[in-house]
């Protein structure tokens, strides 16, 4: 390497060019560092309390330990609260995302009478105020003679859950090359092949993006799930509820578990997007 | 399945095919033949049908009215998995999601051939490509995929290999190769091409036979040097390379030959170049099939004189001259640098001669422009 030498003849840049310059390429950098910072703050709260040593509630420190994590169902009825939300939010996800999917590939590849009306009818779901929802699947389930419970709550989530799925399949199918399926057929491909071989494993990481906003949608849900659960306590439910008495340090256990388990899926969905990519 | 087309081989024949989308005839009425183990090029601007065409060949659409037969067998409605044709599609059409090796062996595997490693691994040498097997499409270059698409559909040694503007996508240079090589492997492979371009060069380099389609209908076919030499229409001799097309009348007749009258001055023709109905005709000549003297020169065959050089243009292998002519026209003339130097100059006047069998008639009442604004190759010659 050669020595750099500094030129007296090369005019030099002023400090303060140099600081605007600096300032310049960082400003995004900087603007990122506070957005983060905002954003995972509520989160990293939630992780360090579930390291508290707390008795009864979970609002003020009190000392380091990791009995939380080594007992995350040591607080009463939590667990079975989150076995409830895994068990709806599962059933909620497999019956959104084969009828999202299958609606997706119905209005982004056919022509049907009604395909804009039920292009634009799908996103009403999505706009209506949680609150009227509730109320009026509550009332609904109620006139055909159906007590809230699991299963309503289920057919609840199921159907606020299909417009998400819709909106992402629907997206990744608009962005598949149709020359892609031709090909298959020319290749010998049935209808059923092209479809297997071609279309489903290129749609995939939209359906699998959509299977995982349907879960984290469901399992959020405390509104619609208030209305129209009845006696089953899902894990909202118990955190609203315990909120009167006092929150279980267990509580941010399986927050942050959580939370954890989504960055995981995430980062294996790119590490192995990333794979095929190259 | 009622009947197996897959084992379908023979001649290819369209017969009186149209296919409308709406008011629109994007194939009209178009009758052909193409017959087994030909290299035949469909050429014609975008727009005049010939993808439609061979969509329709493939099975990926379906002739509004029409028959398609290969050989004996009717597959005008069959699916294109039933039928023993392939395709190179114009992106190629790669399945991102599979290895190159997969890609290829996708319709042996569909049609439940035995020996597939051996098949491919076959495949891959003839297109010299055998290192890439385990590699994804999106990590090959432009001409490998080429290749590659091209490999994915012969492996399947199909009746009928239908290539759609398969060299669109590559650079000059790499595109005169790959004309070299698709020759060489349908030599090698036997297999009948069908090739769709709007390339007139590709087209006249590759193909035994060209239809010249304009307009969803066939405007004339035959080899390459029939098309060049004796067109039939003005669009055909606009489109294939450059014509001067003179305007004059049938004043006698001379045995083999016709005697013509172009604003005056008498030239002959032969009479099989004539493709005119009445006396009413255009003149045409090839630019290159015209000498230049200066006035004072002795020269044989067909002369105009009368002309002086308005433009001269060097470019390289030859010397383009635009001769204005007493009534107005401006012919071009292309002169070989036999000598390395340009011998006219800018406002010599000068007469045009050529020999009288080089000349070809076209119907008086044609559009001397047709097909001439359409050729956006012309200017690829350097």
């Amino acid at each position: 390497m050669s020595k750099k030498i500094a030129d007296p003849t090369i005019p030099r840049i002023p400090a303060a060019a140099k600081f605007q310059r600096w300032f310049g390429r960082n400003l995004i950098r900087v603007y990122m560092v506070i957005a983060f910072t905002y954003l995972f703050i509520p989160v990293a709260y939630t992780f360090a309390f579930s390291f508290n040593d707390a008795g009864k509630s979970n609002l003020i420190w009190k000392g380091f330990t990791f009995r939380n994590w080594q007992n995350p169902c040591g607080a009463p009825e939590v667990c079975s609260a989150l076995a409830n939300s895994i068990k709806i939010g599962f059933l909620a996800t497999l019956f959104a995302t084969i009828l999202g999917t299958m609606i997706a590939f119905a209005i982004g590849r056919h022509q049907f009478k009604g395909r804009s009306t039920s292009n634009l009818l799908i996103f009403l779901p999505m706009a209506t105020p949680e609150i009227v929802l509730g109320a009026s699947l509550l009332s609904l389930f109620l006139v055909f003679k159906i007590n809230p419970g699991f299963w309503p709550t289920v057919i609840a989530h199921v159907m606020f859950c299909i417009s998400f799925v819709v909106v992402t399949v629907k997206a990744r199918i608009a962005s598949l090359d149709p020359r892609l399926e031709q090909a298959a057929m020319d290749l010998y491909a049935n209808e059923f092949e092209t479809f297997r071989r071609v279309t489903l494993p290129l749609v995939a990481p939209g359906i699998a993006g959509a299977a995982l906003l349907a879960f984290s949608l469901s399992f959020d849900d405390f509104i619609i799930t208030n209305f129209n659960s009845g006696t089953v306590i899902t894990f909202p439910k118990f955190v609203y509820t315990a909120a009167a008495r006092g929150i279980p340090a267990q509580a941010n256990v399986i927050g942050s578990g959580m939370f954890f388990l989504a960055l995981a899926i995430v980062l294996a969905g790119q590490f192995v997007n990333g794979r095929k990519a190259r | 399945m009622s009947f197996d087309a897959s084992t379908a081989r023979g001649d290819l024949i369209l017969t009186r095919i149209t296919k409308s989308y709406g008011d629109f005839k994007a194939v009209d009425d178009l009758s052909l033949t193409i017959p087994k183990g030909s290299f035949f090029a469909l050429l014609g601007p975008s727009g005049c049908g010939k993808t439609t065409t061979l969509r329709m060949i493939a099975g990926l659409e379906e002739p509004t009215v029409g028959s398609i037969h290969l050989g004996e067998t009717d597959i005008t409605t069959t699916k294109p998995y039933q039928r023993p044709i392939n395709t190179v599609f114009q992106n190629y059409a790669l399945f991102p999601h599979l290895t190159i090796f997969e890609n290829i062996a996708f319709g042996l595997r569909r049609r439940g051939v035995k020996d597939v490693d051996a098949e491919v691994n076959k495949v891959l040498n003839l297109v010299e490509l055998p290192h890439l097997a385990g590699r994804k499409p999106t990590q090959l270059s432009g001409g490998q995929q080429q290749r590659i698409a091209l490999a994915r559909a012969i492996v399947n040694r199909p009746a009928l290999l239908l290539l759609d503007e398969p060299l669109g996508a590559l650079d000059l240079k790499l595109r005169r190769q790959m004309q070299i090589e698709l020759k060489w492997i349908q030599k090698e492979v036997g297999l009948t091409f069908v090739h769709v371009t709007h390339d007139q060069e590709e087209a006249m380099t590759m193909a035994d036979t060209i239809a010249v389609m304009n307009e969803g209908q066939i405007e004339q076919m035959g080899s390459p040097a029939d098309l060049y030499d004796n067109p039939e229409t003005a669009f055909v001799a606009n489109f294939l390379g450059q014509s001067n097309l003179i305007k004059g009348t049938i004043s006698g007749n001379d045995g083999d030959s016709l005697v013509a009258d172009l604003y005056g001055q008498k030239i002959s023709l032969p009479k099989s170049r004539s493709h005119a109905t009445d006396n009413s005709i255009y003149a045409g000549i090839r630019p290159e099939k015209f000498r230049i003297s200066l006035l004072n020169t002795p020269v044989s065959g067909n002369v105009l004189s009368g002309g002086h050089i308005e433009d001269v243009s060097y470019i390289g292998v030859s010397t383009q001259y635009q001769v204005a002519m007493p009534w107005g026209q401006e012919l071009i003339v292309f002169e070989q640098n036999d000598d390395g130097v340009a011998p006219f100059k800018k406002g010599d006047a000068v007469n045009i001669s050529w020999e009288p069998i080089f000349t070809f008639a076209l119907r008086g009442d044609e559009d001397v422009t047709a097909g001439s604004e359409v050729n956006p190759e012309v200017l690829d010659e350097e």
